[in-house]
C-alpha cells in the first residue's frame, strides 16, 4: 500500500499537467466543457519609476511635486476602462527582470520587500506586498517547457522583484488585490538578434494564451515596457520638472508615432514585421521581448487598440495602450 | 602624508558560483581558491582601500558611487536564484566616495553618491567584496558602470579617483567585477558540464590573459572594442573595465602580471587576476587613443550637427597677440625649437656665466598650440584645461632654449613662476615641477598673477648657467 499511494500521486500530477499522450487527450476535452478562460484584455503600460514617484503613494518614500501627468492621466484612463471588467489575475513581462538562462517566473505566492530602483534610487523605494497566481504561472511554465524554452521557476524566498514590475504592478493596479503572474525577460535580443528574440517570445506569447484559455481564468496580460529607450544622461535638479522633458530626438518620436498609429489601426503583424528595425533605430525597449509577446498573446490583434496616453520620460517614449479583447471575441476563439 | 597609490589591482569574475557553490565544479572550485589567494595578497600589501567598478551596476545617469556606510541585504542573483541567497554587509568608504563624486565634478564628469537602505548592491560587487574582503577590514567604495558612458568617460573617472588616492595618501587596490567572455548557456546546465561557450570564446579569453600576464594592461585597453565585439554579448554595456583599470594603472603596459586562474561560468570567461605595479620587462605601448584628462560633455551621438567632443589636446586658433621674431644681439640666444616671442625681445640672453631667459610658457613652436589647451576661446569665454599638461610644455620649452644654447635643464638656477589661478593650478604646478625642475634643484618664486598675454595659465621665468663657449 505504501509503494501504491505515490505512484498514484505521480499519475495524478502527470495526467493534470499533460505529461502523456492519453493525458493530453483527457486535458483537451476537459478545457472544451470547462469554462474557457479569457484574455479580457493586453496592454503596453511602460514602468518608468518617475510616475510613480510623481504621484507620491504611501507606499514609496521619495517625495515629489507631481510631473509626467501626461502619462499618469494616461494610466488613470486605462484603469478608467477596466473598472467594471471583471477578471482574476495579470500576467506581466518587465524588462527588468533580466535572465540570459531561459524565461523564469515567479513562483511562490507572495513577496514583499522593499525595492530599490539601482538606476534611480532618488525616486523609487517601494515597500511592496504582492501576490502570485501560482497555479496559472505553473500552467504557462509547463506548456512554455513542452515547446521547447528553457524555463525555470523562481522559487527563492529572498528574491527582490524588479522595480519594473512594481511600476507598472502599481500603476496598473494601485490596490494590489489581483494575484499576478510575473514572467522575466529572456535577453535572447542581446545574445543573438530582435529576430531570434521575436520568434522566442511568439512561441511564448502562444503558450502564454492556451494557457490562459485553459485556465478557466480571466486575465488582463500586460508587456510593460517604453516605445524609443533613449534616455538623457543627466538629470535636472528637481526631477519632475517638466520644462526639461522632452523626446530625446525627433527621429525617436517619428518611430513611436509610427508605432502608435499601427496600435490605433490594428496592425499588430506590421509592429512584429518591423519590430528589427523598430528595436535597433529607436533604441526601443521592446529589445526586452514584451512587446512581441504580447501581440502574439493577443493572437496578433487586428482590431484598433486604445492609446490612453502617450508621454516622454528623461526623453524616452511612453505609451499606454489598451486592447480590448473582451469586445473581440471572435478573435479570441 | 605620503603620497597615495595604487598597491594592486585584480580582475575578478562575477557569477555567485564561486560565493555559494564553489564544491559542484572543480573550476569554480579553482577560482574560488583564487579568489582566496588575492584576498591574502591584499591583506599583505597592507592596502586601506578597495576600489570595486562593477559591470553588473549599470547606471544612466552619470556614474553613482556606493556612499552607504554599511549598507546590508540579502542579494539574489537573477538567474542563478536556485543556488541559494547571498546575505552581506558591507563596510563602505562614504567618504572617499563623496571625495571621488566631486572630483569627477572637478574634472567634468557627471556622477553622484547614493546612500539608501535597501539599494540592491549588484552580484559582482557582492561576490568581490564577500570573497576579496570576507572580514570588511578593508573598507571599500562601489562604482557603477554607465551604459552611455564611453572610453574618456571612463579613463576621466579613473583619474578623478587618483586624484583622490594621491591626495588623501591612501593605499588603494583596483578591482574590476567582470567577465571575459560574457556569453552563457542559455539553458540550464549540470555543474560538470560547465565549460567556456565556445572555442572562440576561449581563444580570444586566453589572448586577453596573455596579455595581462605580461603586464599589458593598456594593450588590452586599446582593444577594449574589438574584444567586446569579438566575445561579449552585444549590448549597451561595452566592455569598458579595462579603460578603468588601465587609467587607474597610469595607462602602463610594464605592470606585473599574473593570472591566478581561469575557468568557465556556465560558459562565461571567469578569471582572477593580480596585476602588480612594479614595473616588469614589457612595456612598450602603440598608445593610439588620447590622453584624456578631462570630460568634456556628451558627443551627442543622435545630433551629429551638434557634434561637441573637446579634445583638450588640440588647440583652437585662438585671438592674441601678435607674434615676433625674436630680437638678435651679440649676447642673445634664440632658438627655432621655442614659441615666437610675443614681444621685441630675445629668447634669452647671456651675461658672464649667466643665461636670462625671457618668459616662457607653453605655447609650441611652430604650431603655436597650448597643449592642455587654452583657458579661454577667441572670444574670452573659459575653458576647461589641463595645467600639468601646460606645465610640462612649459619645462619642455625651457629645455629646448637651453639645450639651443649649448646647455640643459640641469643648468636652471632660479625659476620666478607666473600663475594666473593659483587656487586652482597650484598642485598640478607643482606636480610637474616636482618630477621635472624639482629634480634639478633651482630656487623658485611662484606669484598668481591676473592675466598672461596669450590664454595660457603658466609662465616661468629662468636664470641659469651659461653653457661654457667653446
Ligand atoms: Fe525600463
Amino acid at each position: 500500500m505504501c509503494q501504491i499511494a505515490p505512484l498514484f500521486e505521480a499519475w495524478v500530477y502527470g495526467r493534470l499537467n499533460g505529461r502523456n499522450a492519453d493525458a493530453d487527450i483527457a486535458t483537451k476535452h476537459v478545457a472544451l466543457s470547462m469554462t474557457q478562460g479569457e484574455i479580457v484584455a493586453g496592454c503596453l503600460a511602460p514602468h518608468p519609476p518617475h510616475l510613480v514617484y510623481a504621484e507620491n503613494p504611501p507606499q514609496n518614500e521619495p517625495v515629489a511635486e507631481g510631473g509626467w501627468e501626461q502619462l499618469r492621466w494616461g494610466y488613470e484612463r486605462l484603469r478608467e476602462s477596466l473598472k467594471d471588467v471583471e477578471y482574476d489575475a495579470i500576467v506581466l513581462l518587465s524588462p527588468h527582470w533580466q535572465t540570459y538562462v531561459g524565461t523564469h517566473f515567479l513562483g511562490l505566492p507572495n513577496f514583499k520587500s522593499l525595492s530599490v530602483d539601482p538606476v534611480f534610487p532618488n525616486l523609487f523605494r517601494y515597500h511592496y506586498d504582492l501576490n502570485i497566481d501560482v497555479d496559472l504561472t505553473s500552467k504557462i511554465h509547463d506548456k512554455a517547457a513542452e515547446a521547447g524554452l528553457a524555463v525555470k521557476m523562481m522559487e527563492n524566498p529572498d528574491f527582490r522583484v524588479d522595480y519594473g514590475t512594481i511600476t507598472t504592478g502599481h500603476m496598473f493596479n494601485p490596490a494590489w488585490d489581483k494575484p499576478l503572474v510575473v514572467i522575466s525577460s529572456n535577453r535572447s535580443r542581446d545574445y543573438y538578434s530582435v529576430e531570434v528574440m521575436q520568434e522566442m517570445m511568439i512561441e511564448l506569447g502562444k503558450v502564454t494564451r492556451e494557457a490562459i484559455l485553459e485556465s478557466g481564468k480571466k486575465v488582463v496580460v500586460i508587456a510593460s515596457n517604453s516605445l524609443s529607450h533613449r534616455h538623457f544622461t543627466t538629470e535636472s535638479a528637481i526631477p519632475e520638472d517638466m520644462s526639461k522633458e522632452h523626446i530625446t530626438s525627433h527621429a525617436m518620436h517619428l518611430w513611436d508615432m509610427r508605432m502608435i498609429d499601427y496600435f490605433r489601426t490594428g496592425q499588430a503583424q506590421r509592429i512584429l514585421n518591423e519590430m528589427p528595425e523598430f528595436t535597433e533605430q529607436a533604441i526601443a525597449e521592446s529589445d526586452g521581448g514584451g512587446l512581441s509577446w504580447l501581440l502574439s498573446t493577443l493572437d496578433v490583434p487586428t482590431y484598433p487598440a486604445t492609446l490612453h496616453g502617450y508621454g516622454t520620460i528623461i526623453g524616452t517614449g511612453n505609451a499606454i495602450v489598451e486592447w480590448p479583447e473582451r469586445d473581440h471575441k471572435e478573435a479570441s476563439q | 602624508m605620503t603620497e597615495g597609490e595604487i598597491v594592486g589591482s585584480y580582475i575578478v569574475p562575477v557569477h555567485p558560483h564561486t560565493v555559494l557553490v564553489p564544491e559542484q565544479n572543480e573550476g569554480w572550485q579553482r577560482l574560488r581558491l583564487a579568489f582566496d589567494e588575492a584576498a591574502q595578497r591584499i591583506k599583505d600589501a597592507d592596502a586601506d582601500l578597495l576600489i570595486i567598478y562593477s559591470t553588473t551596476w549599470p547606471s544612466i545617469i552619470g556614474h553613482q558611487i556606493q556612499a552607504n556606510p554599511n549598507p546590508e541585504w540579502v542579494m539574489v542573483d537573477d538567474d542563478f536564484h536556485d543556488l541559494g541567497s547571498i546575505p552581506y554587509s558591507f563596510n563602505i568608504d562614504a567618504d572617499f566616495a563623496h571625495a571621488w563624486n566631486e572630483a569627477n565634478e572637478k574634472r567634468g564628469l557627471k556622477s553622484r553618491t547614493v546612500n539608501y537602505t535597501g539599494f540592491p548592491i549588484d552580484v559582482g560587487s557582492v561576490v568581490a567584496l564577500k570573497l576579496l574582503n570576507p572580514d570588511n577590514a578593508i573598507p571599500a567604495v562601489i562604482v557603477s558602470s554607465n551604459v552611455y558612458a564611453n572610453r574618456s568617460e571612463t579613463t576621466v573617472l579613473a583619474k578623478a579617483c587618483l586624484d583622490v588616492i594621491k591626495a588623501t595618501g591612501r593605499k588603494a587596490v583596483a578591482v574590476t567585477a567582470m567577465s571575459l567572455s560574457n556569453r552563457m548557456f542559455t539553458a540550464p546546465i549540470e555543474p560538470k558540464d560547465d565549460k567556456i561557450h565556445s572555442l572562440k570564446d576561449d581563444e580570444w579569453n586566453r589572448k586577453i590573459l596573455e596579455f595581462l600576464g605580461e603586464g599589458r594592461l593598456e594593450d588590452v585597453g586599446q582593444l577594449s572594442r574589438t574584444i567586446h565585439k569579438q566575445i561579449r554579448v552585444q549590448k549597451v554595456v561595452a566592455f569598458k573595465p579595462m579603460w578603468w583599470l588601465s587609467g587607474m594603472n597610469d595607462n602602463r603596459n610594464n605592470l606585473t602580471g599574473e593570472v591566478l586562474a581561469y575557468e568557465a561560468i556556465h560558459g562565461a570567461g571567469g578569471a582572477v587576476v593580480h596585476l602588480d605595479p612594479a614595473a616588469s620587462g614589457a612595456g612598450d605601448k602603440e598608445y593610439d587613443e588620447d590622453d584624456v584628462e578631462y570630460f568634456a560633455g556628451e558627443r551627442n551621438v543622435l545630433d551629429a550637427e551638434e557634434e561637441t567632443e573637446i579634445i583638450v589636446e588640440a588647440t583652437p586658433k585662438t585671438s592674441g597677440p601678435a607674434l615676433w621674431e625674436p630680437t638678435t644681439g651679440a649676447d642673445s640666444v634664440n632658438s627655432d625649437a621655442a614659441p615666437k616671442p610675443v614681444g621685441m625681445y630675445p629668447h634669452a640672453r647671456r651675461v658672464g656665466d649667466l643665461l636670462y631667459l625671457s618668459g616662457v610658457g607653453p605655447r609650441q613652436p611652430g604650431t603655436n598650440a597650448i597643449p592642455g589647451g587654452p583657458i579661454s576661446d577667441g572670444q574670452g569665454n573659459p575653458l576647461e584645461y589641463d595645467i600639468k599638461a601646460q606645465t610640462q610644455a612649459v619645462v619642455d620649452n625651457i629645455t629646448r632654449i637651453l639645450e639651443e644654447a649649448g646647455g640643459s635643464i640641469e643648468d636652471v638656477l632660479d625659476v620666478t613662476s607666473f600663475l594666473v589661478d593659483m587656487d586652482r593650478d597650484f598642485s598640478g604646478y607643482n606636480e610637474v615641477w616636482a618630477n621635472t625642475l624639482g629634480r634639478v634643484g633651482p630656487t623658485r618664486t611662484t606669484l598668481a598673477i591676473r592675466a598672461l598675454p596669450t590664454p595660457i595659465a603658466v609662465e616661468m621665468k629662468v636664470i641659469a648657467k651659461a653653457p661654457k663657449l667653446n
